[in-house]
């Protein structure tokens, strides 16, 4: 039955040296909940003595208790890990499997099938090189079928093979085999998929997953294991141009300044001449460096360390690319993102992004569409929802080195961060720059904001007063730029509700919505203050990352996060405009503290308590800590 | 040229999981057990950031229970590779006299290991920890993340777990938090052997079959390391010729019957073996989801 898995050798030190020469093959399974994935993998674990007898033991009571063979050995337990799942029935998370043969050895990203998981799907999809699609012989292509389809096809996966299971339910019929095959073949095309291998099996009986067994005498092609040892291993990234993320820079001593780091495409030899981007430098390679000594040569797959001839400045996150076939560099790509949180993507707000060793700030600057994954239909979106995919442009602060995702999964695949949670919130695969960085020079002014502030006899900065709705906001910050006109500053109150009326009146009161107002409202607060003025900002901006953006726009020390806090019930009961009722009779949707939230701030420059507060009281407070501050210093004070 | 074999692509991915931590972490430190997976994890290490010294120190938690042979072999190493090493024991367990013999594997294990670990992260400030943990270990890690987000309690919340895409590494965390690195999630046991073979990595001889007192407990052979081990009623200690596929506290670690002395011995009795690793360890017989509930109260 298992005769040509890894199985001892009486001569060791022969068999490890042909160990030596074993490679590695990463894939993935996808398919319907119940269409025996798992039973599949415990098959192939199980047939590869990966199976130990004391968890051989375990599987047989847990076959009693929980599985649903009867009598049988139920392979789904083996690889069903945590409590709750195998509670539920069905696996909700990826989980790594490993199985060797003479060959080879694999590394299996069981993914589940359930339609709200293409977050973990894409997850393992990332770091396969061939995916398994399996498909219950008696149901043929589902929408899920297609589903999984495309988010392999999306993640860059070239080779599928088609495992036609469940076949002893449908007699074996060679009939039923080749519908499905055809089915499969039609609609595989239309994504970009053609490296298509379609077997028949029965992952429950073994047919066709190990030997080829005796119940489908007119399939002739090789079984699911066979074709898994003999398929030929992703070369695609050896024979791209050479890439290398610099992830430390290693100085031991003042004579040694070597660059650590993977490599990602291509080879390097000693003499090689590579360009450090974005900046641009070139230099020859001096010496591949490792513990083993220097090597002559080094390929994709390796970690080494890099010393070069000239002395350039080049840090982490740079990459060095062959200096003849460079890298893109730009600040503004068009990408597909793949939407992995519970929050949405909100167009407007900053994430971090990281691809390869560098860490940026980004903005999806537009969301073209959101796809519709079972149709691949287009459809018109103002936000991503999770396991939502989009097309968008996206803004970085940076420029980044880039390869399209086609051509180079690590140098053109990112991770979006949430920047207040941390968490990974997307996943990205970069298509195409907007435009090159380099040809982008902000226009340098004679006149700069420097100039202005001195002029003014102040120093220009922006006062952000944020919390509820009727919390005191205005009434204070009104206040506040009297006392200033009355030292003889210049100012300029930027009000959420006149705002509104003008500027953003094309706006609602969507999530979406409100980072798009509180983007605008920042930028002008910007250009204000570069113009000179104390610039006073009076607007709810419920959301921390929003007030972050604005706060971003400006020089530290320059940006005053003023949170107004006033209880809600304090703020309600107030409702000096009415707004409170009638959002709780539901006559208003979207109403912050109401049912949307408010996230006050963390750490304001000035906190004002404003329950226990008079207005004028926090004003004088506001007044004092921007004396402190140096914003307004005594000697500045207005001479006529 | 030829294509890299899967254990070269396996060390040049730890590497790239070791330096990026390394570059993105305030305070690493990596957790040294002592063991196999431990030594090869120190050795991908000192790789990774040759020719500098790993910019990290070791800590081992001590339970005061490990096999005498353990504590001279890491003393030895570090000193041998000139890297810091922090002991570290739970004084609040030797003050309560905890002793896996009166108080069981559990309270033991809990006390000794598990508090004793955060009580050392949160006194050096460490922000990273490395731990030579691998997936095909036992069915709960087949799911954990080669980078393991922990509360300031030290808590692991399967929800909070992030995913992880190609090679990228989400480090990122709040005051306070910590992260777990496992730089071997993808190795398997049989890889690992393979790679002390090819490396020639240095071990604890206990791994390899000698002559050595035992007695039989419950099916399981503790070795008599020290004058601590209480004989039961009718108990006499024999010698046989044992090895330890696995190491930890000696009363809670069994030996298996071997005469494999040498590296290939092993390695032959490791590809005819039908019992996995863990089973030496008796903790891991607690309830078939024993090890995911100690992973949530901070195990390793």
């Amino acid at each position: 039955m298992n005769a040509k898995l890894a199985l001892p050798a009486a001569d060791v030190s022969a068999w490890l040296a042909a160990q030596s020469g074993k490679d590695l093959l990463r894939f993935l399974t996808c398919g319907s909940v119940d269409d025996g994935k798992s039973t599949l993998i415990g098959r192939l674990l199980y047939e590869s003595h990966m199976v130990l007898e004391d968890q051989l033991e375990a599987l047989a009571s847990d076959s009693r208790r929980l599985g649903t063979q009867g009598a049988e050995l139920d392979f789904a337990l083996l690889v069903d890990g945590l409590t709750a799942e195998r509670e539920q029935g069905i696996t909700i998370d990826v989980a790594y499997r490993f199985f060797a043969t003479e060959r080879r050895k694999y590394i299996v990203a069981d993914t589940p099938g359930h339609e709200q998981y293409t977050r973990n799907m894409v997850t393992g999809a990332s770091t396969a090189d061939l995916a398994i699609i399996l498909i219950d012989a008696r149901k043929g292509v589902l929408t899920q079928t297609r589903r999984h389809s495309y988010l392999v096809s999306l993640l860059g996966i070239r080779r599928i093979v088609l495992a036609v299971n469940k076949m002893d339910l449908v007699g074996y019929a060679a009939q039923v085999f080749e519908d499905v095959e055809r089915g499969y073949r039609e609609f595989a095309a239309r994504i970009g998929l053609s490296d298509i291998v379609a077997i028949p099996v029965s992952a429950l009986r073994g047919d066709n997953v190990i030997e080829p067994g005796d119940s489908m005498p007119w399939y002739r092609g090789p079984t699911l294991l066979q074709h898994l040892e003999t398929v030929p291993i992703g070369d695609e990234v050896d024979a791209q141009p050479f890439r290398m993320p610099v992830q430390w820079v290693n100085r031991p001593h003042q004579d040694f300044r070597g660059f650590a780091g993977l490599i990602v495409g291509g080879s390097v030899r000693p003499g090689d001449c590579l360009r450090a981007l974005p900046s641009g430098f070139t230099s020859r390679v001096a010496r591949i460096v490792t513990a083993d000594g220097d090597l002559q040569q080094a390929v994709a797959g390796q970690s080494v360390t890099l010393t070069l001839e000239d002395e350039i400045d080049i840090s982490r996150g740079d990459l060095l690319a062959a200096a003849e076939a460079a890298a893109g560099v730009s600040d503004k790509f068009e990408s597909t993102i793949v939407w992995m949180s519970d929050e949405p993507m909100l167009p407007g707000r900053p994430y971090l992004l990281k691809c390869g060793t560098r860490t940026v700030t980004a903005a999806v600057a537009q969301l073209k569409y959101k796809l519709n994954v079972n149709t691949l239909e287009e459809l018109a979106a103002r936000q991503l929802e999770l396991n939502e995919i989009g097309l968008v442009n996206l803004n970085l602060d940076q420029p980044l080195a880039f390869d399209p995702y086609t051509r180079n999964r690590d140098t053109g695949g990112f991770i979006l961060i949430d920047r207040i949670n941390n968490n990974t919130v997307g996943a990205g695969m970069l298509q195409a720059a907007l435009r090159p960085a380099q040809n982008v020079h902000w226009q340098v002014l004679d006149v700069g904001r420097g100039n202005r502030s001195v002029q003014k006899n102040q120093k220009a900065c922006v006062l952000w007063f944020t919390g509820l709705s009727g919390a005191g906001k205005s009434t204070i910050a009104n206040l506040v730029e009297t006392r200033l006109f009355g030292m003889g500053r210049h100012t300029y109150l930027l009000d959420g509700d006149n705002i509104r009326h003008g500027l953003n009146r094309d706006l609602g009161f969507t999530d979406a919505d409100r980072v798009e107002n509180i983007r605008r409202v920042g930028e002008v607060a910007r250009l204000m203050s570069d113009a000179g003025l104390i610039v006073l900002v009076s607007f709810i901006s419920p959301f921390r990352s929003e007030r972050q953006l604005a706060r971003s726009l400006l020089a530290p020390g320059e940006f005053f996060e003023i949170y107004v806090d006033t209880p809600l019930a304090v703020a309600e009961a107030r409702d000096p405009k009415g707004l409170y009722q009638k959002a709780r009779a539901g006559k208003i949707r979207n109403f912050t503290g109401i049912d949307s939230p408010y996230e006050p701030p963390e750490n304001p420059e000035i906190h004002i308590d404003a329950a226990r507060l008079s207005a004028e009281q926090a004003a004088e407070q506001v007044i004092g800590q921007l004396r402190i501050a140096g914003v307004i210093d005594r000697d500045w004070v207005f001479i006529p | 040229m030829s294509k890299l074999s899967q254990l070269s692509r396996l060390e040049a991915e730890s590497i790239h999981i070791l330096r990026e931590v390394v570059a993105e972490c305030e305070r690493p430190v990596l957790l040294y057990s002592i063991g196999k997976d431990s030594s090869v994890m120190l050795h991908l290490a000192l790789k990774a950031f040759f020719p500098a010294k790993p910019p990290f120190p070791l800590l081992h938690v001590d339970t005061t229970w490990k096999f005498r042979q353990m504590i001279e072999f890491r003393d030895l190493t570090a000193r041998r590779l000139g890297m810091d090493l922090i002991v570290h024991i739970n004084p609040d367990g030797v003050a309560m006299g905890i002793n896996p013999f009166v108080h069981g594997s559990a309270l033991h294990t809990d006390i000794m290991k598990t508090q004793a670990l955060r009580q050392a992260l949160d006194r050096y400030g460490f922000d990273a920890a490395f731990g030579g943990a691998r997936r095909d270990e036992e069915k709960s890690r087949a799911k954990e993340r080669v980078v393991s987000i922990r509360s300031a309690q030290h808590r692991w919340d399967p929800k909070r777990q992030r995913p992880e895409l190609w090679r990228l590494y989400n480090t990122r965390k709040a005051k306070g938090e910590s992260l777990r690195v496992f730089p071997l999630s993808n190795w398997t046991e049989l890889d690992i052997w393979q790679y002390i073979h090819q490396e020639d990595i240095p071990i604890v001889p206990l791994y390899f079959a000698a002559d050595r007192p035992v007695v039989e407990r419950d099916g399981a052979l503790i070795l008599v390391d020290d004058e601590r081990l209480p004989l039961q009623p009718g108990e006499r200690p024999q010698l046989r010729k044992v090895r330890f596929r696995t190491l930890g506290c000696y009363p809670l670690t069994g030996a298996i019957e071997s005469s494999a002395d040498s590296l290939a011995a092993i390695i032959q009795e490791m590809l005819a073996a039908r019992t996995s690793e863990r089973q030496g360890r008796v903790i891991d017989r607690d309830g078939a989801a024993a090890m995911e509930k100690k992973k949530q109260e901070g195990y390793f």
